[in-house]
């Protein structure tokens, strides 16, 4: 089986020395009476304590920057820089999930940037004419799905028919689909994308903005809130008609009410940040008004839509679909699976086929907001991606993993780096306190697990 | 040493009922890893209502034998027939298609997940292409409820349970479906008493319902408490099926120990065993 990849490590990985466990005993007794209440809520304590974590990041940030942090600008430009790695840590918790990794996905995000780039700039231009054709930003993004959902497919059939190691099959394909960049783009930088197109990055061309705008905005969330409350009470509903234990009524409605409360919260920020006053001036000329003494909101950018979408189709894969709970099953035990009938070599090469169209996906959002494909498009991005994933708690041991957990997971990566920017902190310091942040979290979360689960 | 095997089915006088059509028949069958023939030229047959135990020491290659009716490793020559027909198990989705359930020595769980998810793992109920857990959560209440009633921990990853709820998760799933056949690979070895005795219940209870049980085991005890016939393995080939009645366990224990059927054991033989 090409499944388990097991390394020396496997002895002590997850499992803390015995002075170290009796310290988290100690704290762990501490915490109880917080731990307990939040039991009764049945919420996911890790995601809780991820929340907490974030909040202590910015909060520190806001305090050392003198309230530059937590401003809708900055918070606002946070979420646009956190959504192409949060779209594909998404799809990088099912691959580690499964006991696997992806190290080529910073590769495939330039090399499918490039080719939707060169889609859209060189070759559709020369087939069918400069004019701008109003389907060329739909059929773009298809072009880069299919082609990322080829490339990620090839490499899990390699991964799951060919029994060669995953890390060495993406290690190839990280070199591979870089080196194909300077192959056929010649090292030059693809400029200038569709306009539609480059609404995918959330930025503005002329009077046309890549946000949702306030009413727009308004309306994700109350749609966001009626979901909330319709999955909360379908939920319940069906506990009761088989009869099996409900929390109660109480708990039921504050965690409906802080989860409406967060989404709402998430749309009032992003509508306290007005356009910059030019584009704001532009589109008032253009519908024929003033621009209001509060300017125009920007809203909902829509990489952040695009990562909603995505977010909630990939929870839907991972949790609802029996594609989802056999990945957790592979990577829970491997033999378990095939023994349970569970075709596992098809199964992994779909999580592979699933993080090509994630890095398409990604790579749209990317270049849209650059405005154009240069050769060192996502370089590290496949670090970030798996730091992201396992700061949000994906464990390399196979079976754990969530995917609202890797998406805070990026927002926690993108929240220091952004953070330290905003003090002056130069980027190989950066790398330094990444680095460090990610040893401490993982490590902390291995302990934590220990018992709690 | 090389035992000579009958080359027909297996041995009719020790069947219950020669007429009636065992519900599977092992005919011939080999397993080889490498260059190592770890099962060859076995046959074994079971009927339905029955426990035949399978005895031998480690390494005898029962397990692998019964991973060849499981599916899990199909053996490299010989036929299964199930219901008196030619069957073909090439992996563990065959098996299960033909009634062959297998609780195995190692439970094969997934520990991340739930009893329910274990329970139903590779056969999930769905309802519009989507899981239905509430739906599989009620089945395996039902069914963990008529083994261990104090079970309650259905939510739970099955790594935070005790062995014997681990154990139940795992018996769950081969009962689930409607097996005809079941086989258990060293059911009570991780059992306390109270769990082994459960256990013991539960085979006698299938037993009545009318399935065919292969009970694989060290414990010669368990065997001879459960089982109507007993095969003993030695270096890959059944030595002989006996009928519980008509053997002791001192004989079994020589078949074991020395691969020699009971007629063939001398004097001096059980001397030594003893000794």
């Amino acid at each position: 089986m090409a499944l388990s990849e097991n390394t020396g490590t496997a002895a002590v990985e997850g499992r803390p020395a015995a002075p170290v466990r009796r310290l988290v005993d100690r704290v762990r007794a501490m915490l109880s009476p917080v731990s307990s209440r939040l039991g009764i809520l049945e919420v996911d304590t890790r995601l809780i304590g991820m929340i907490v974590a974030l909040a202590v990041i910015w909060i520190s940030f806001n305090i050392a920057g003198d309230g530059k942090f937590i401003t809708a600008r900055n918070l606002w430009n946070l979420s646009v820089q956190s959504a192409s790695i949060a779209i594909m840590a998404t799809g990088m918790v099912l691959i580690i999930v499964s006991r696997n990794i992806d190290l080529s996905v910073g590769s495939m995000l330039a090399f499918l940037g490039y080719t939707m780039a060169m889609f859209q700039a060189i070759w559709v231009p020369q087939w069918f004419g400069p004019d701008p054709q109003p389907w060329l930003w739909v059929v773009t993004l298809l072009v880069g799905v299919a082609l990322g959902a080829l490339i990620g497919g090839i490499q899990g059939f390699i991964v799951a028919y060919g029994g060669v190691p995953s890390f060495i099959v993406t290690l190839g394909g990280l070199l591979i689909w870089r080196g194909l960049i300077f192959r056929y783009a010649q090292g030059q930088t693809i400029a200038p994308l569709d306009q539609t197109f480059q609404m995918l990055g959330g930025g503005t061309v002329g009077t046309r903005v890549g946000s949702l705008g306030d009413v727009g905005s308004w309306v994700l969330g109350a749609i966001a809130c009626a979901a909330i409350v319709a999955s909360l009470a379908f939920a319940r509903r069906r506990k009761r008609r088989y009869g099996f234990p409900t929390r109660p009524l109480w708990a039921e409605v504050a965690v409906g009410a802080i989860a409406c409360a967060a989404a709402l919260g998430a749309v009032f920020v992003a509508v306290s940040y007005p356009l910059p006053q030019n584009v704001a001036e532009a589109v008032a000329r253009e519908k024929g008004i003033a621009v209001p003494p509060d300017g125009i909101a920007t809203g909902v950018a829509f990489p952040v839509l695009i990562l909603i979408v995505v977010a909630i189709a990939m929870t839907f894969l991972a949790t609802r679909r029996q594609f989802g709970r056999y990945v957790y099953a592979i990577g829970g035990n491997p033999d378990a699976a095939v023994l349970g009938g569970i075709n596992v070599r098809w199964t992994i090469l779909k999580t592979f086929g699933l993080m090509g169209i994630l890095a398409g996906i990604s790579a749209a959002v990317a270049t849209a907001r650059l405005d154009s494909a240069v050769t060192n498009l996502g370089t590290q991005n496949e670090l970030d991606v798996i730091s992201a994933a396992v700061i949000g708690g994906t464990s390399f041991a196979g079976g754990i993993g969530t995917i609202p957990g890797a998406i805070l997971g990026a927002v926690v990566m993108q929240s220091l780096r952004s953070g330290m920017s905003l003090l002056n902190v130069d980027s190989p310091m950066q790398d330094v306190i990444v680095g460090v942040v990610l040893v401490a979290a993982v490590g902390l979360d291995t302990l934590l697990r220990r018992r709690a689960g | 040493m090389v035992m000579p095997q009958p080359t027909s089915p297996a041995p009719s006088d020790a069947t219950p009922d020669a007429a009636r059509v065992p519900l599977v028949e092992m005919r011939g069958i080999e397993v080889r890893f490498g260059g190592v023939r770890a099962v060859q030229g076995v046959n074994i047959d079971l009927y339905p209502g029955e426990v035949v135990g399978l005895v031998g020491g480690n390494g005898a290659g029962k397990s692998t034998l019964m991973r060849a009716l499981s599916g899990a490793r199909p053996p490299d020559r010989g036929e299964i027939w199930i219901d008196g027909k030619l069957a073909s198990i090439g992996n563990p989705r065959d098996a299960k298609a033909f009634g062959i359930e297998t609780i195995y020595q190692t439970l094969a769980l997934a520990d991340n997940l739930d009893a329910p998810a274990n329970v139903f793992l590779g056969r999930e109920l769905t309802s519009r292409g989507q899981l239905d857990d509430a739906a599989m959560e009620d089945a395996t209440r039902k069914i963990i409820g008529r083994l261990n009633p104090n079970f309650k921990n259905f939510k739970s990853p099955v790594m935070r349970l005790s062995g014997g709820q681990r154990q139940a998760v795992a018996i769950g799933r081969a009962i689930q479906f409607n097996a005809r056949i079941v086989i258990m690979d060293e059911p009570t070895a991780a059992l306390g008493p109270a769990e082994t005795a459960q256990v013991r219940d539960l085979i006698r209870q299938l037993k009545k319902e009318g399935l065919g049980i292969f009970l694989v085991s060290h414990d010669i005890h368990d065997v001879f408490d459960l089982s109507e016939r007993i095969s003993v393995m030695y270096h890959g080939q059944i030595v002989d099926t006996v009928r519980k009645e008509d053997v002791t366990t001192d004989e079994v224990l020589g078949m074991i120990i020395l691969g020699k059927p009971p007629t063939k054991l001398t004097e001096k033989d059980m001397a030594e065993l003893k000794g």
